[in-house]
């Protein structure tokens, strides 16, 4: 029995040496020496042409597929559920209700009919809204061979299945150990590395200098990362626990950081101190801040708190837009932590970001820090092709305060009374930087009968 | 979001609710999941709670009567059925269609979306918008732009253009006549994309 084992022993072990030497040694000639040296083998731009070939090819498998069994495939991505209308103003849909009912006065008055205006406003904010669909993952047209972002996944042909189970092979075979050894050696040397194929930077002229402040959109925690890769900067931000906790606390050790408890954030006094103290000192790196406050899913930008722009200096916006193709990279913190975030990261195929670095901002006169903070804003959303909304990402948490509709009753007394002073909207859209709950004003439909509109 | 499957299969009743309300297939799929992303909870029915979370809602000055028009008296979810039952008011409304006694009126007959709308008005269902449930309404959609003594001239006058039997409400049949011209089918309509 000895002899026959003892051979075989020594063949796996040195079976099991060389496949861990051949591994290292891939590992360091074409990842960790290159990203060190800054040299790249074009290697990824090969690997992400073919990805998006079988991307293509596997959807109009689907496609084909439903076509057979005559059922509609299903695209969230490409049409909302229902058509809005364009946006015409309040004034405009009123002046049409009335039109056609009655005729000539010389004042305009309350018609029966105006209710059919914010009635179907209503629903068609039922049925799609703004606001609600940028805290959930982007839906995606083609299917990348991801089982997450699958909405039509059922047997449509052996092909396509043996596709992505080699799919799921390659992803949690290969790439997922070879990104955790990378994580792992990474952590070590205190700088974490996912997979970060393909990142083109423009217009280098524009990148933030000491003594200023850098604000870019956010997505997820990655963003830091990709930022810090290509400049140093000092952060800005909730004081976490567990893993990103022990990140900071290491960070600290070797450059400034500002890292707050959120009860010390309600002082704003306190904050814009520590930070303008921070920009005064010249020898100081440009601090990253996320005026958003939280992740969002990349497909818009929400209100920029007005906190960081109420600094004296100048402001450098960055614009990063992740390309939802090969993974998505959007931080759903209500759904899932830290750990189990990175895994979903790692056995993606690939984060792919562009980042734009844009042209510096500063204050001007006579604008205050609300107006400055939405002119960044509006840069940075037209850079990177996302869509420039007014809502606050504290919406994710919270509800929506009075203040909006205070502004639709206004405009419709416009029409009816005739106001004559067209004060100044946008004062009214302030919203403050305060974290409390908003208290719904119980309304006084105690008798909740409706019947279901016979 | 996971992966699911959207089998039409899921959704109970489905064929039902596809004759009843005109809906296509491809519809009925979108307006589930639409269901499925409000309903938080997953409990299979929605409630006030998961209606108030849509934020262009809550600006609607009407918002409040509009979720509660999802509702039955007394009840206090919504399932899936009756909820597309409701939003089948806002279908546009098909021209060539050839009345059978024998068959229900169709949800979005211009009499229904009428019947909807006035029972934005008219809370306590006795058929008629009395001045206070007017007021209400006005209330609603003005609040503090003006003041009570306009609210009154404003009600008053509306009543009494509509008001033909003079009885000091509004009956169905008066809210009818009044809108006569009014473009109701272009109005209370939403195009549902398939």
């Amino acid at each position: 029995m000895t002899w026959f084992t003892f051979p075989g022993d020594n063949l796996l072990c040195r079976c099991l040496g060389i496949s861990i030497t051949a591994w290292l040694t891939l590992l360091f000639v074409f990842i960790i020496v290159p990203a060190v040296l800054g040299v790249s083998f074009g290697i990824r731009r090969l690997y992400m042409r073919t990805l998006l070939k079988i991307f293509e090819w596997a959807t109009s498998r689907m496609e084909m597929g439903a076509k057979e069994k005559n059922q509609q495939l299903h695209k969230p991505y490409s049409n909302g559920i229902i058509a809005k209308e364009s946006p015409s103003s309040l004034q405009q849909e009123l002046q049409d209700l009335r039109g056609s009912a009655s005729c000539l006065r010389s004042e305009p008055e309350f018609e029966m009919a105006d209710i059919f205006y914010f009635c179907r406003r209503g629903v068609e904010s039922i049925l799609d809204d703004e606001v609600t669909k940028r805290f959930s993952a982007q839906e995606l047209e083609s299917w990348n061979l991801l089982t997450r972002s699958n909405y039509n996944f059922r047997h449509i042909s052996l092909r396509l299945t043996v596709l992505w189970g080699l799919g799921v092979l390659i992803r949690y075979g290969i790439l997922l150990p070879l990104r955790v050894t990378l994580a792992i050696t990474g952590i070590s040397l205190l700088v974490v590395l996912t997979t970060l194929v393909g990142f083109l930077p423009n217009r280098e002229e524009n990148k933030p200098k000491n003594g200023g402040i850098c604000v870019s959109n956010h997505t997820t925690p990655i963003d830091v990362i990709i930022l810090a890769n290509d400049g140093c900067y000092s952060m800005v931000g909730q004081v976490h626990g567990g893993l990103m906790g022990m990140m900071q606390r290491a960070m600290v050790k070797s450059s400034p950081h500002i890292w707050f408890e959120r009860s010390e954030v309600k002082d704003r006094h306190l904050v814009a101190k520590r930070l303008s103290d921070h920009v005064a000192d010249k020898t100081k790196q440009p601090i990253l801040i996320f005026p958003e406050g939280t992740c969002i899913n990349n497909t818009s930008v929400m209100m920029f708190k007005k906190g960081s722009f109420e600094i004296a200096c100048t402001v450098y916006p960055v614009a990063i837009k992740y390309d939802p193709r090969f993974g998505d990279a959007f931080w759903n913190s209500s759904k899932f932590g830290l750990v189990n975030y990175l895994l979903r990261m790692m056995s993606s195929w690939a984060i792919v970001c562009s980042v734009w670095y844009l042209p510096p901002m500063n204050r001007e006169e006579g604008e205050d820090a609300m107006q400055f903070a939405n002119r960044v804003k509006a840069a940075i959303a037209a850079q990177g092709g996302l869509v420039d909304l007014i809502w606050d990402g504290a919406l994710k948490r919270a509800k929506v305060k009075d203040a909006f509709k205070e502004e639709q009753q206004k405009l419709y007394s416009k029409v009816l009374v005739g106001e004559q002073d067209e004060g100044e909207q946008s004062d009214d859209m302030h919203l403050e930087d305060e974290n409390q709950e908003e208290d719904e004003n119980p309304e006084d439909e105690s008798n909740q009968d409706s019947t279901e509109g016979q | 979001m996971g992966s699911k499957s959207s089998s039409l299969n899921k959704i109970p009743n489905a064929q039902e609710l596809m004759q009843e309300t005109g809906f296509s297939a491809a519809h009925i799929l979108r307006l589930y999941e639409r269901f499925e992303f409000l309903d938080v909870d997953q409990r299979g029915e929605l409630r006030p709670e998961d209606f108030g979370a849509i934020r262009e809602l809550s600006m609607n000055p009407i918002g409040d009567r509009i979720i509660s028009a999802f509702f039955s008296p007394g009840k206090e979810a919504v399932d899936f059925a009756s909820f597309v039952r409701i939003l089948a008011h806002f279908r546009p409304t098909e021209t060539n269609r050839t009345r059978d006694g024998a068959q229900p009126e169709p949800a979005n007959s211009r009499t229904r979306k009428l019947k909807f709308a006035f029972q934005l008005y008219d809370q306590d269902r006795d058929g008629k918008i009395s001045r206070e449930e007017l007021l209400q309404v006005l209330r609603m959609m003005l609040e503090m732009q003006v003041t009570e003594e306009q609210l009154q001239s404003i009600a008053e006058r509306a009543i009494q253009e509509a008001d033909l039997d003079q009885d000091d409400a509004i009956s169905f049949d008066e809210f009818r006549k009044s809108l006569e011209k009014v473009d109701i089918d272009h109005k209370m309509n939403i195009r549902f994309l398939s």
